[in-house]
């Protein structure tokens, strides 16, 4: 099968720091990979030039096959690629409900409609407060976003992403900064997300545990490199891997808890 | 309760017949128009602009010298406002198209600049604006009765307001509050925020110049004061004490400015002090950003919000293993 993203050479330079080093990496098509590395290892960059926040200095980015590279943003998230924010990036001064709504409304193209009454879209709103229940967050519609737990607005920021409807989700850890206690809540999120069958989800996280059991494959990026790629398994028993990378994880864990 | 207010202006003239109360309403309507249309940039798409003015200006401008070039008839008052209107949407997209993408404070100093463009030339342009002298010219005959002018300029407030209220409640109107909120996130779900800011700003700008030809009528002289930052800062100044993000704020806001404008004014006469009544404004704009920082219609809101939301108040309390 066509791999549905795929990354050539891909390189990005903020002055003289190599962040993102001739990365090339395939992606196939409904699967979850996960991207691991220690901080400052260029993942989130990474995730920047897949989206298009970034233009890569060299290389090219594919989307099923076809060169999306000089892409703005917008246009790739309305080809298909979506992705949530590491740091927490929702309308703060807007409830939930609108938060949805709006990516909602998004996908189904209304972008320009100036005279209907937004309330009118009723499949709009319907399609919110389904999503709003897949990630578990019923009962807070009418609350303000500024005002969620840091856990419930990254619930929020999912759920703005699966209202795109995109086929492939790029979640930049959507677990970091919660309590022990939402992460299996989230985990269950992206789980059922997965069953569907019907994404791709590439999947930047800290939390070892987490990924080894839900990924098909993992990437494993070291300084702006690409380490590895491959099972978890194979990851697990690389070598290069445990040295760059697992050995330091657990050290930075312990320092940071 | 609006309807019935509307309502009440309307008759109001027929009851009472203060001449300088029908002109001072007929003011306070005009910068009511004005005062919402700079909310639409500056309450919900977040954009700050000094140059509004011009707009305004060029509305004015259009309706004066057409009443005066061609002849004072309704026909030639409603075409102005037409042409104007028209002046203004090409105008506001271009320059929006070309100065939306910068940050939002090179923004508002681009809009300053252009604005002073338009004074100069106003200024200079002496064939057909007379500079700073201005000039007079015929309203219609039917505007002849302060009465008639009254009520199509309500009227016309009325009207605007019912399509401002359905234009920021659209889906449009939503995706310029999201743009407001967060505009990188506003892309990064697929909508363009350029192309709902320079719609934003055409808007604004046309019903700016609409304000402004209803000024020019019923000033029936018209100069270079037009385009001014006095304008501008007056739309700022009724935007920000009635509340920004509400369409009632402006109304309420360019009530309270004309009144204040007019009493502190005739307080001159007695007390010296008044005839810089402008201090006073300067001090009740502090005291209104520092105290009332939503407006007073923004504030109102917010207490009958609570209120009404205090039952399930500890909901929203963030939980101690969140934190």
């Amino acid at each position: 099968m066509d791999p549905i993203l795929k990354t050539e050479n891909l390189t990005i330079r903020f002055g003289g720091h190599t962040a993102v080093s001739s990365v090339n990496f395939e992606m196939p098509a409904r699967q979850l990979k996960s991207i691991i590395g220690p901080n400052g290892a260029g993942k989130t960059t990474f995730f920047n030039l897949l989206s298009g926040e970034l233009k890569p200095s060299e290389g090219e980015v594919y989307f099923k096959g076809q060169p999306i590279t000089s892409m703005s943003a917008v246009a790739r998230t309305r080809l298909g690629l979506g992705r949530s924010f590491q740091i927490t990036n929702v309308f703060p001064n807007l409830t939930v409900l609108e938060n949805v709504r709006l990516a909602v409304q998004s996908k189904e193209k209304i972008r320009y409609q100036m005279i209907r009454h937004f309330v009118h879209y009723n499949n709009l709103m319907d399609e919110a407060e389904k999503l709003i229940e897949l990630v578990l967050l019923q009962g807070r519609e009418l609350a303000i976003a500024s005002q969620l737990s840091h856990g419930e607005k990254r619930k929020l920021e999912i759920a703005m992403l699966l209202a795109l409807d995109t086929e492939v989700l790029l979640l930049d850890e959507p677990t970091a900064g919660m309590s022990l206690e939402e992460v299996p809540a989230i985990l269950d999120v992206i789980r059922k997300i997965k069953a569907t069958g019907e994404k791709t989800i590439l999947l930047i996280e800290h939390k070892m545990d987490m990924i080894l059991d839900l990924s098909d494959s993992i990437m494993v990026l070291f300084n702006g490199k690409l380490l590895a790629d491959g099972s978890p398994k194979e990851i697990m028993d690389n070598e290069t891997v445990q040295n760059a990378y697992l050995g330091g994880l657990y050290d930075d864990n312990t320092v940071e808890s | 309760m609006l309807g019935i207010i509307a309502i009440a202006l309307a008759i109001f003239p027929f009851v009472s017949d203060s001449r300088t109360w029908t002109i001072l309403l007929t003011q306070i309507f005009i910068f009511s128009i004005l005062a919402m249309s700079y909310d639409i940039l500056l309450g919900y798409t977040g954009i700050v602009s000094f140059g509004h003015a011009m707009f305004f200006g060029m509305g004015a401008y259009t309706t004066a010298v057409m009443l005066k070039r061609i002849d004072p008839t309704m026909g030639t008052f409603i075409l102005s406002i037409g042409v104007g209107m028209l002046l203004a949407a090409l105008i506001s997209f271009f320059i929006g198209l070309l100065t939306l993408r910068l940050k939002s404070h090179f923004f508002a100093m681009l809009t300053l600049a252009v604005s002073g463009l338009f004074l100069v030339l106003a200024e200079k342009w002496r064939t057909v604006t007379q500079g700073n002298d201005g000039f007079t010219f015929k309203a219609p005959e039917f505007f002849k009765d302060r009465i008639m002018f009254y009520i199509v300029v309500l009227a016309i407030l009325v009207l605007v307001y019912i399509f401002l209220r359905r234009f920021v409640n659209s889906p449009f109107g939503r995706v310029l509050v999201a743009v407001r909120e967060n505009e990188q996130r506003t892309r990064s779900l697929g909508f363009n925020p350029l192309h709902y800011k320079v719609i934003a700003s055409v808007v604004a700008g046309v019903i700016a110049s609409l304000a402004g030809s209803l000024y020019a009528v019923s000033l029936r002289f018209v100069n270079t004061s037009v385009l001014t930052m006095d304008i501008t800062l007056d739309a700022l100044l009724m935007t920000i004490i009635g509340g920004v993000g509400t369409l009632i704020g402006p109304i309420v806001g360019a009530a309270i400015i004309e009144l204040t404008q007019h009493y502190l004014s005739g307080l001159a006469k007695d007390y010296p002090i008044f005839e810089r009544w402008i201090i006073f404004f300067g001090i009740v704009y502090i005291l209104a950003v520092i105290f009332f920082p939503k407006g007073i219609v923004g504030t109102i809101r917010e207490k009958l919000w609570k209120r009404s939301t205090k039952k399930d108040a500890p909901k929203s309390v963030p939980k101690k293993e969140d934190l």
